[in-house]
């Protein structure tokens, strides 16, 4: 059990955090023909944008309710409601999510007062559904708002509780948390097909934001996601799978509503998640697991043994959020490596499972320096830790929100056996490429090679 | 090279298998032979001389197989790592323009690397169709300036082993005695220290390991004229026979060159090793009772002392994790009985040992160390490895990269003791490296989660078993 260590200074200095509304944003723009409006001034729309449009690289529907100096003071709530029938009339999207920021939280919004207000001023778009979620950025991190607004979502579409498991005999829900990529997301729901099911997957940026281009030349809503329809029937599934600790909060609500059974997984990388998951798999589908599966966990053993040469007594330090976190800890403890520096950028149930003695509520800062206390040799981070890699003089491997400076590194497979093998095969080839277990040159006192340079340079000519 | 050259060198005198009925190096059996070619243990032998220019003489499969396949490192040029071949076409071979092919190959490789010296390995084709490399070799060095070393080395010849021999005649014939070592630097002079001249010969400074050594020769005044061939540059090959000891580190590979010298310079050998805590200190004590020098004598045992009492420290955290662990060991020549003793300083237990390609001479020092009930294994095929591994219960296997992955298919922990591996082992320090790459394959958690069966499996026998 890790020991929590609480920040303890005043400064953030490199941040890790991302904030709830970001979080919140992203969970919606997993569902299709969606759009999230951020109630708070502009700004905080065109940095969770920018943001967005950087590390993957696509454009980002994203609104604001444009709180401005005399609204933050008097009264935000006209800003709300105008704001909703303008993104509603005009473009009539499928669902609108509303996450809270901290200026309107500070301010006191009742956001949830504000959808009735809405729908009882404009009763003509009372077939859009609006999801209001509270994620003030003063708590939590883009995780922590990610799994607000699913739950959020699942409130707004599952209102009422159901008694219908099984009535889509192959549909199997499933959570899917936010240290899942678009590729993660789309190799999940090809492993679920393999055993004849349907994978209805909420929020599904596998199929919004993995990168494709399409008929259509701009879009003010999201391209592609969970359909909103489906939403409305997972009360029929015959399962449900959550993917990540972060959502069973949500899972909880899902399971009273519907009473659909579960499966939860903390994590899908590494070959115990892997073994649990297809286990599910098949026990939900009642099919023997395909033979094409069984030959990705053999392969993946294969690598496993092919690189713990590298990464036996590995010394990694990872800062993440707290899923992400938890999954990478886990799976370099299960190949020998030890986890020397961890930091995670806000509390949650998790991190006291990580694989690592401690682990810091901090930021890249105090990531540096347990990393240089400790003699890490690699760092697991998203793009802002390439400084911290820099000066530390190790390799980094990026993971998580943002990366900005990586093309593709959005759509990165990690999970699976698949994934993890790549993933073991990266950390291998980054600690051999600077690994540094050589001895020193030596040169002997008594040596006279008077002019060597240490590399022989390639010759000025061309042949 | 003539067939009475090739039966001259595989009768070494040195060798003490020479002295029983079965005399020279055994030929190759078709259809059931391991192991690397004349070519292969020639170029592997010269290969770490940095400042030479390597070109191997011939179509493309020798060089492109084998070039920058080699763990050695040097301190300053990084010439000897640059691929060098006449990559012989068709053409060349029908129409007979190897030699001239060479011949300019050699001058590009003059003009544009300006290297100390180029060696010309010689191959099959060309030895073949009877080009003449030491003709060619002549001119190209009257006309570039530079000297030119041909290495009669093709592949038919003979095995890996008479390869190495290849190559110390060729650098006896050739290089050695060619210069004259530098005067010892004032600014390395200290009082009380007479400055001793050794060579030390069949160390290949793999993965940088021999520079654990280095400065504790320099801290005795063992000044070291040439190691023959880690770290070296073709000046410290010429003056190798003014050293006033020689020490042959890997007992096989060039003992004919230590034999020479012994024989034309009057310098005297001895075969040792730098794995092992004790072997290391069993080196320095062989060249202080060589050159017969009290004071070295006096300062080498302390220095031993020093060290080993700062080593057992060092290793008693990771004798802990090891003791009593069960090895297997399959790796040829001098490392089947260096490598025992190693292991037996870290508390482990050597249940067998190759001897596939060991000398009776290193068959006779593993008795004397392992004991005369130790057994010995001789075929190296992945089946019968897996098998012995099985009957003696052993925790790990140590062999040569080859071997790597027989073992890991097998789920059985392994360690790579050849000339590839990306470790260094010797010295003092380096039996700090070793342990922890021992325990850290012994100890891997990923053992127990590859021989685990699937959690859907119906048979609980994770892959067929290969051995017994």
């Amino acid at each position: 059990m890790a020991e929590i260590l609480k920040r303890n200074k005043a400064l953030a200095v490199n941040p890790l955090k991302a904030s709830q509304p970001v979080g919140a944003s992203l969970a919606f723009l997993g569902i299709n023909k969606a759009i999230p409006m951020l109630h708070g001034s502009q700004g905080c729309t065109a940095f969770g944008k920018v943001f967005f449009v950087r590390h993957f690289r696509e454009p980002i529907p994203l609104q604001t309710t444009a709180m401005d100096q005399v609204s933050t003071v008097m009264s935000a709530d006209e800003n709300v409601i105008e704001g909703l029938r303008a993104v509603c009339e005009k473009s009539k999207p499928a669902l609108i999510g509303l996450p809270t920021t901290g200026l309107s939280e500070t301010q006191g919004t009742d956001i949830k007062r504000l959808v009735k207000d809405f729908y009882t001023a404009h009763p003509e778009f009372a077939h859009i559904p609006v999801v209001p979620v509270n994620t003030p950025d003063f708590t939590g991190c883009l995780e922590s708002g990610y799994a607000l607004a699913v739950k959020a979502t699942l409130e707004v579409m599952l209102p009422h509780k159901s008694n219908d498991i099984g009535k889509r005999k192959k549909q199997v829900n499933v959570l899917a948390g936010s240290f899942l990529t678009p590729g993660d997301v789309e190799h999940i729901k090809e492993l679920i097909e393999a055993f004849g099911l349907r994978p209805l997957v909420l929020p599904d940026i596998g199929d919004s934001l993995d990168g494709h281009l399409t008929e259509m030349e701009s879009s003010p809503l999201t391209v592609g996601g969970t359909p909103v329809s489906d939403i409305s029937s997972m009360g029929e599934s015959i399962a449900t799978l959550v993917l990540g600790n972060s959502l069973y909060d949500a899972a909880d609500f899902l399971k009273a509503q519907t009473s659909v059974p579960d499966f939860r997984f903390n994590s899908l990388m590494g070959l115990d998640a892997m073994d649990a998951f297809v286990s599910a798999l098949a026990e939900i589908s009642g099919k023997p697991v395909p033979e094409k599966i069984e030959r990705q966990r053999a392969q993946l053993q294969d690598a496993m043994v092919d690189s713990h040469f590298m990464l036996g007594f590995a010394r990694v330090a990872i800062a993440a959020d707290a899923d992400l976190l938890y999954g990478f800890a886990r799976l370099v403890s299960e190949l020998g490596c030890e986890v020397v520096a961890a930091v995670a950028p806000a509390r949650a149930p998790i991190l006291q499972d990580v694989s690592a003695a401690q682990v810091s509520i901090g930021d890249l800062e105090d990531l540096e320096i347990a990393a240089k206390h400790n003699g890490a040799q690699l760092v697991i981070s998203n793009s802002h830790a390439v400084e911290t890699a820099r000066r530390l003089g190790v390799p980094l491997l990026r993971a998580g929100f943002p990366q900005y400076d990586l093309l593709g590194g959005y759509q990165r497979l990690w999970v699976g056996y698949r994934g993890t093998r790549q993933a073991l095969f990266d950390l291998a080839n980054m600690l051999v490429e600077h690994g540094q277990h050589e001895p020193e040159p030596y040169v002997s006192i008594y040596a006279q090679r008077t002019g060597e340079g240490y590399a022989t340079s390639a010759p000025d000519k061309t042949h | 090279m003539q067939a009475k050259d090739i039966a001259e060198l595989l009768n070494e005198p040195a060798c003490t298998h020479n002295k029983k009925e079965k005399s020279g190096c055994a030929r190759p059996k078709p259809g059931a032979t391991a192991g690397g070619c004349s070519f292969d243990g020639a170029q592997i032998a010269l290969l770490p001389i940095a400042d030479v220019a390597h070109i191997v003489h011939g179509p493309i499969a020798c060089a492109g197989s084998s070039w920058d396949n080699r763990g050695t490192r040097s301190s300053g040029p990084t010439l000897y790592r640059i691929g060098m071949t006449t990559d012989l076409t068709e053409q060349d071979v029908i129409m007979g323009r190897g030699e001239k092919r060479l011949f300019h190959a050699i001058k590009q490789a003059v003009d544009s690397y300006a290297p100390k010296a180029v060696f010309i390995y010689n191959t099959c084709v060309p030895a073949l169709t009877g080009d003449d490399i030491g003709a060619v070799c002549k001119a190209a060095a009257e006309k570039t300036g530079v000297p030119v070393i041909p290495v009669d080395c093709a592949g038919f010849y003979g095995t890996k082993n008479l390869g190495n021999r290849i190559a110390g005649e060729a650098m006896f014939k050739y290089v050695v005695g060619t210069a004259e070592p530098l005067p010892v630097p004032e600014s390395a002079q200290r009082p009380g220290i007479t400055v001793h001249d050794v060579n030390l010969i069949g160390e290949y400074n793999i993965a940088g390991e021999f520079w654990n050594v280095a400065p504790l020769f320099d801290e005795l005044g063992l000044r070291i004229l040439c190691t023959l061939s880690g770290d070296a540059r073709f000046h410290d090959v010429q003056t190798m026979h003014r050293a006033e000891a020689n020490m042959v580190v890997c007992a096989k590979a060039l003992l004919n060159v230590a034999r020479k010298l012994q024989t034309d310079y009057k310098t005297p050998f001895f075969e040792g090793s730098f794995y092992g805590v004790t072997d290391t200190s069993m080196a320095f004590r062989e060249f202080a009772k060589l050159l017969n020098d009290p004071s070295l004598t006096e300062r080498t045992e302390a220095l031993i002392a020093r060290e080993e009492a700062k080593i057992n420290t060092a290793l008693d955290p990771w004798r802990e994790k090891l003791r009593g662990k069960r090895v297997l060991l399959y790796t040829g020549g001098v490392k089947s009985w260096s490598i025992v003793s190693a292991l037996q300083d870290l508390g482990m237990e050597v249940v067998a040992t190759g001897t596939n390609k060991s000398t009776e001479e290193d068959k006779a020092r593993i008795r004397e160390i392992m004991g005369d009930k130790t057994r010995m294994i001789t075929d190296g095929s992945p089946k019968a490895l897996l098998g012995a591994v099985k009957e003696y219960q052993a925790d790990i296997l140590i062999a040569g990269g080859r071997n790597m992955y027989t073992a890991l298919k097998a789920r059985i922990p392994f360690l790579d003791i050849n000339q590839e591996r990306e470790f260094g082992y010797e010295g003092y320090s380096g039996m700090v490296e070793l342990a922890r790459q021992l325990a850290l394959t012994i100890q891997s958690p990923v053992w127990p989660s590859v021989r685990k069966p699937a959690p859907w499996a119906k048979s609980n026998v994770p892959g067929v078993e290969l051995g017994a």
